[in-house]
């Protein structure tokens, strides 16, 4: 046990340093195959270790490992280790399978249309391995320390994938805004890991958070009784700012907006960072500090209210964006939003709502989590194999693919059928949960997520028809689209699979916040007020977008204000643009660099000037000339002489 | 006698430093040299003075005349000698000058000696100061000026020595 | 007519002040070095001068100049030897172009 999930970590990070140094000498395809197997034998493990953990401690956290790493004082030690518990355990399910379809998939997409692999390709295999160490190193973290580091490393590696084609100018700007953005993040984080460990004394996850036991956080809560800071309680301000973290990386309204350029990467790196690593980062960090969430009702409120609206905020863009990857990226936004939301809303006031199904919330999201990986992951495959077959994102490039591509449009299908929430699919499931959850904060959540989940079956389905149907596709490169190489289509096909059924697997059974059984039934009110709503959606975007009409065109000319706002995603960009550079570049910067320019820079080139004039004019004194060192030499004896002669003759 | 040895010191010294052609400064700097030995045989410094004819005279002239020949390209005598910093020069000389014949005069009551006879050297007197070691003797210095000259010998034939 | 002290003295004097006037003023580095000899030599003259007339009896002036012209020779070898190395890879004796060694 303990062997095979040390194991399950050091195998991708062998995978990285042995690809990373030796991969030059391979030829690219051996490094690529070598590749999927190191991540086979990681996924086989990854399962064995979550299936024995579930049989056999069903109800227990376990440290399997625990060293000492930084001594701060001998109270405050930084350990790193390894945490099992029904969360990470799911985690290493949902990472290593995610992450081996990647790798499978990336054998044929990382190919050019005569199946060489592309420059690099040893390189790209060594940074996904070090993207999955780095995210399963997070989610089995034992302490809070260890998981900032985790969480830099994700961001790190995800960096260097997205800036892949490190020559391609918005790859290398999308790297760079993904990679600040989230910084800026994980500063909060960092700040709110010390507010946190400044009055409790601890990193670890087991005196901050003992897992199913309210008692260990009322303490670590209890310890910041009395520290205020403008009228918020400390530990309010560390909630809110480990918030802001996560929210970095989940791409949270308004830290989204690094999201969608990241697609500038290759496609399956994208369905890595949107389905299994990265962006769940966050909603998992929320998750492990959740009985702390739980006590401070404040932290909570900001959670949900933030989830909520980015949940609608990034529906409302998914829904015009031309982009297929754009548009699924917004689609991650508000699904990962709706994880956030639907932790949060499952505690009021301090306490758990919802009597005996107390946690349904947290369960809920942590349900969804895996369904969405699997679903998105999909998703973003299918977007990539018929990038690949297209060269292009557009759709309007795109139209009419499922004669060329039945698998792939089938698979996506699926895909969609499972994020809009019909059954028997997995996303209605984790959905349902999710929904009965907001209905039992309040009526207002529940019509409010209620409504995006429409939303969402709406966007979906147009970008489904848009790419499928609309109308016949004009051939217009010298070969036909069509379905991909195996080593593409059967990642398509398993996950397409795994989608259709993972929705009955008994989630509540394994996976709650206090490790007891959760018993869920699902609330026919609930569900078949989401589906009705998903099937308006699913409808209307057939009636819209099926066959190509000039409907959407008019629709488009009605609203041209609203249509152009949310297409260029209510202008956040711009709005960040302005606040960094019409206002922190020329408000802030501005002043400093003058000041910098004028006072500290003209301080100091003064001074050089004058050591420079001043050695200028000295530098006669050496200026090689023997003779002009002799005539001093002798002006000074002849001094010499004078000065003694006066002397004697004082005397 | 004294007025030659006097005037000819003075004239070939200014001549050896004013005049524009390198081979002729030598030439001045050997009258110099032979109007010093002059002076010491008036001293009647016979060894001494033969010391300076042989090895100034004959030798280091000699040098000079082959070192010139060596570096100098015949018909480039046109190359001016003085550099523009005449006036410098002539600054330094007098100011020396000034400040010897100041301390001169002011404290040189000696300088009215007159030269008194019979103050001849033998030879064997040089010859046993040279190689005695009592607390007038000078073997200590003259056996080191043996072992600067055998150096220089071998460091002239170091230097010089085409590579 | 009395020979004094200072009458040789004198031209000595001069003998030095040109010595220093050629040292400070030729570019000619054999020129500089015929300049030094002349300064030397007056310093040889003053040593014997001053044994002659002050102290007659003893020899320790004359022994000074004795030694100063044997070190004044090989201090010439040497230095005709720097310029002729000087002049082999400067084709040059101008002390204003040789001062390479000041970087």
């Amino acid at each position: 046990m303990i062997t095979n999930t040390v194991l399950v970590l050091v195998l991708p990070f062998v995978m990285f340093l042995f690809l990373g140094l030796a991969g030059v000498k391979m030829p690219r395809k051996t490094a690529g195959v070598l590749g999927v197997a190191g991540m086979l034998v990681t996924t086989v493990l990854a399962y064995w270790v979550a299936i024995d953990y579930f049989v056999n401690h069903p109800q227990h956290e376990q440290i399997i490992a625990n060293v000492d790493w930084l001594n701060f004082t001998p109270r405050l030690v930084a350990r790193m280790g390894v945490l099992i518990d029904p969360i990470s355990a799911m985690m290493l399910v949902v990472i290593s399978t995610v992450s081996l379809m990647v790798h499978l998939y990336s054998l044929g997409y990382m190919c050019d249309h005569h199946g060489h692999a592309e420059k690099g390709f040893q390189r790209y295999y060594s940074f996904l391995a070090l993207f999955t160490f780095s995210m399963l190193g997070l989610v089995v973290a034992t302490n809070i320390f260890q998981m900032f580091i985790f969480f830099e490393m994700v961001g790190l590696s995800s960096y260097l994938l997205i800036g892949f084609y490190y020559s391609l100018p918005a790859a290398n700007h999308a790297n760079k805004k993904a990679f600040i953005v989230t910084r800026l993040a994980d500063l909060f984080f960092l700040l709110g890991i010390m507010i946190l460990t400044f009055s409790t004394g601890t990193f670890d996850f087991d005196a901050l958070v003992g897992l199913g036991n309210m008692d260990a956080s009322q303490k670590a809560v209890g310890t910041m009784d009395g520290l205020n800071f403008m009228g918020i309680p400390a530990v309010g301000w560390a909630l809110v700012f480990i918030f802001i973290g996560g929210a970095g990386k989940s791409a949270m309204y308004p830290l989204h907006i690094w999201l969608p350029d990241a697609m500038e990467g290759p496609t399956p790196v994208s369905a890595l960072i949107h389905a299994a690593t990265m962006v769940v980062a966050g909603v998992f960090l929320i998750a492990r500090m959740f009985p702390l969430y739980v006590l401070v009702p404040m932290a909570m409120n900001v959670v949900a209210v933030v989830g909520a609206f980015t949940a609608f905020y990034a529906a409302a863009v998914a829904c015009v964006q031309s982009d297929i990857k754009r548009a699924l990226a917004f689609s991650t936004i508000s699904q990962i939003a709706f994880m956030m939301t639907s932790l949060a809303v499952s505690a009021d006031g301090g306490k758990l709502l919802g009597g005996h199904e107390a946690g349904l919330g947290y369960m809920a999201s942590m349900f969804h989590l895996f369904t969405h990986a699997m679903f998105k992951a999909l998703l973003f495959l299918c977007a990539g194999a018929i990038i690949h077959a297209v060269h292009s994102n557009e759709n309007d490039q795109m139209h009419g693919l499922h004669k060329y591509m039945p698998i792939t449009s089938i698979a996506f299908l699926i895909g969609c059928l499972a994020i809009a929430g019909i059954p028997p699919f997995a996303g209605f499931f984790s959905k349902d949960e999710i929904l009965v959850a907001c209905y039992e904060r309040g009526l207002g959540w529940g019509l409010w997520m209620s409504m995006v989940a429409g939303m969402t079956a709406f966007y979906m389905f147009r970008i489904y028809y848009l790419i499928f149907f609309w109308k016949k596709h004009e051939v217009h490169t010298e070969h036909e689209p069509a379905d991909q190489p195996w080593t593409m289509t059967l990642p398509l096909i398993i996950l397409a699979t795994i989608s259709c059924v993972a929705g009955f697997v008994p989630f509540g059974k394994f996976v709650t916040y206090n490790g007891a059984p959760l018993e869920t039934h699902i609330n026919w009110t609930v569900a078949g007020t989401s589906v009705g709503i998903a099937l308006v959606g699913i409808a209307l975007a057939t009636w819209l977008y099926f066959k190509e009409n000039p409907k959407p065109e008019r629709m488009k000319n009605a609203m041209s204000g609203l249509w152009t706002a949310a297409y260029r995603r209510f202008y956040m960009d711009e709005l960040y643009q302005f606040i960094t550079h019409k206002i922190i570049f020329q408000g802030i910067c501005k002043p400093i660099a003058w000041f910098d320019r004028i006072f500290i820079d003209g301080f100091f080139n003064k001074l050089a000037d004058l050591t420079g004039n001043a050695s200028f004019a000295i530098r006669r004194v050496q200026g090689g000339n023997t003779q002009s060192y002799a005539f001093v030499y002798l002006l000074g004896a002849l001094l010499l002489a004078a000065i003694t002669g006066v002397v004697i003759v004082m005397i | 006698m004294y007025v030659i040895i006097a005037l000819s010191i003075v004239i070939f010294s200014i001549m050896a430093v004013t005049t524009k052609k390198i081979l002729r400064a030598a030439t001045y700097l050997l009258f110099a040299l032979l109007a010093t030995a002059g002076v010491y045989f008036q001293m009647d410094y016979q060894f001494l003075g033969a010391t300076q004819i042989a090895v100034y005279a004959g030798g280091v002239v000699v040098l000079f005349v082959f070192a010139i020949l060596l570096t100098h390209k015949p018909g480039k005598d046109a190359e001016a000698l003085t550099s523009h910093k005449k006036v410098q020069g002539v600054l330094a000389a007098v100011a020396c000058v000034a400040l010897c014949g100041f301390a001169l005069l002011s404290f040189g009551r000696f300088c009215l000696k007159t030269l008194e006879g019979g103050a001849d050297v033998p030879m064997d007197t040089i010859g046993t100061t040279l190689l005695s070691t009592g607390s007038d003797g000078y073997l200590l210095p003259f056996e080191a000026l043996s072992v600067l000259l055998l150096a220089c010998i071998i460091a002239g034939v170091v230097i010089a020595r085409r590579r | 007519m009395k020979l004094t002290l200072l009458m040789y003295l004198i031209p000595s004097l001069i003998m030095f002040g040109c010595g220093i006037y050629g040292f400070l003023t030729r570019k000619n580095m054999i020129a500089m070095l015929i300049s030094l000899e002349l300064m030397l030599n007056a310093v040889d003259i003053n040593f014997a001068l001053f044994n002659r007339f002050l102290y007659s009896g003893n020899h320790e002036g004359m022994l000074f100049s004795l030694f100063a012209i044997a070190i004044a020779a090989a201090e010439t070898a040497v230095a005709i030897a720097i310029i002729i190395n000087v002049y082999r890879i400067a084709k040059n004796v101008d002390i204003n172009q040789i001062n390479k060694l000041k970087f």
